[in-house]
């Protein structure tokens, strides 16, 4: 392998913004699922990932306005301090600004690695609001949902850009 | 001359700024929302219009419960149908000796001339889901204020108090558990007399009775009722059973534990109590009103 390692470009169809805009639907959704038990306690945030993903793929279409917005549906929905999910959200469409460029020298399974971080930090910045609005901690298994989140990445990476993979006709190959 | 260098492709502030932007705004939500409580307006426009999805999100599980529904066994239904029809036997000999006790109570509070006792009415309303924030203990329930459900409103099920109203939605309303850290019930042993204040800890199943003396008289197994003088509460609810009492010199009180005797966390349905004591004007804000427009027509 030489200088140019990465990963195996592909030429892809252009998104639809229908789309974008169906898949943070459905992650919103299963993120209200009413998840219970080990579950609940594992269940990565499935809103933040998708953001993730369409900010680094389509910044133009969704940017720090829909992180913010989805944020404050998160908060009313999961009755928590008003602006916590808005501020983590805010911190993930960062990471993911810094990240854009450079996700694409790796192929996925490298990304998470990298995604981690991101998430970690949106999940350390609502323990930390809350803690400082006189909650009690948790226990360490609030950082969980960080690590099931990155490792899914490379599974919404794939879900995500199935629509843009062009489908090639076995009568007319190119 | 000097020309402002025009930039090739016009993208407005920097990720960074918006960054900032974002986050010193969701910053002053957090701060506005659990100082002040001035975003009750917002929030209920963002649950209205979130009503749909959470809908749903919670069909599958409403599908699967009819499903299982469906399919429950005969013997099943006729033990369930059994137990109930012995309860409702025990129940109706209480109500009926309720009935009887309130219009002698009645007839002794007009005798003593004082205010009637209010009646209670109730809405009935299921809990919708328990959420996964770790910090506080919180149920959604389906019913709203279309359902002239009011912040306060206790909510109780089969066997004692579950906590109280906290927020209101249109179709919705949040239920913080007595079990939350920042709840407290104050309550009377029933055996005794004494009173007291419980607090919730925050995690399930444990409340605790703080600022008792030592020499106040619990015992374990004492059965703690809520004692209606905060007018939140209405009075003789069940709320919790003592359940360690624990009298050491070292500190100044006496520690208490009590495990809740509703099902908090278990229960699906339950009962909201509408019709609460309407609470006495405050009279801390009528005293603070008057000097105020005295010193505006005095200055």
């Amino acid at each position: 392998m030489g200088v140019s390692a990465g990963p195996r470009q592909e030429l892809l169809l252009p998104v639809r913004p229908g789309f974008v805009w169906f898949t943070l639907l459905v992650a919103l959704i299963v993120n209200l699922l009413p998840w219970a038990g080990l579950w609940a306690s594992l269940r990565p945030d499935f809103v933040a990932l998708a953001l993730l993903f369409w900010i680094v793929r389509e910044p133009r279409l969704v940017g720090f306005g829909v992180a913010f917005t989805l944020g404050l549906m998160m908060d009313v929905s999961q009755a928590s301090l008003f602006g916590q999910h808005a501020l983590a959200y805010t911190v993930v469409a960062f990471g993911a600004t810094l990240l854009r460029r450079r996700l694409r020298m790796f192929s996925t399974d490298k990304h998470v690695l990298q995604i981690l971080p991101i998430l970690l930090t949106a999940q350390a910045i609502i323990l930390l609001v809350r803690l400082a609005g006189g909650a009690a901690f948790p226990g360490w298994t609030w950082f969980v949902p960080p690590f099931t989140g990155a490792l899914l990445w490379p599974l919404v990476w794939v879900v995500l850009l199935a629509p843009q993979r062009p489908r090639v006709d076995p009568n007319h190959p190119i | 001359m000097e020309h402002a260098q025009q930039p090739f492709f016009n993208r407005g502030p920097t990720p960074f700024a918006r960054f900032l932007l974002f986050s010193l705004l969701a910053l002053v939500l957090v701060v506005a929302d659990s100082r002040f409580h001035y975003l009750t307006y917002v929030q209920q426009g963002v649950a209205v219009v979130l009503y749909p999805l959470q809908r749903v999100a919670l069909a599958p599980a409403a599908l699967v419960e009819r499903m299982s529904g469906f399919f429950t066994t005969q013997t099943q239904l006729t033990g369930r149908n059994n137990t109930l029809e012995q309860q409702n036997l025990v129940n109706a000999a209480a109500l009926l000796r309720l009935e009887a006790l309130e219009l002698e109570n009645a007839r002794l509070r007009g005798l003593l001339d004082t205010r009637a006792s209010h009646s209670q009415s109730a809405v009935y309303a299921e809990i919708l889901y328990s959420h996964r924030d770790p910090f506080t203990r919180r149920v959604i329930i389906g019913k709203g204020s279309t359902d002239n459900i009011g912040q306060g409103q206790p909510v109780v099920d089969a066997a004692g108090l579950v906590g109280q109203v906290t927020r209101v939605y249109p179709w919705a309303s949040q239920v913080t558990l007595i079990t939350d850290k920042d709840m407290t019930v104050p309550v009377q042993v029933m055996r005794s007399g004494v009173r007291g204040v419980l607090f919730g800890l925050g995690s399930d199943g444990v409340l605790e009775l703080r600022f008792m003396p030592f020499s106040a008289d619990i015992q374990t197994g004492d059965k703690l009722v809520t004692s209606g003088i905060d007018g939140t509460y209405p009075a003789g609810l069940p709320v919790a059973t003592v359940q360690e009492v624990e009298r050491n010199a070292a500190f100044m009180f006496a520690r208490i534990s009590a495990q809740p005797a509703a099902g908090v966390n278990r229960y699906r349905q339950v009962l909201v109590l509408t019709a609460s004591t309407p609470h006495p004007e405050n009279p801390g804000f009528e005293d603070a009103s008057p000097p105020r427009k005295r010193g505006r027509k005095g200055g």
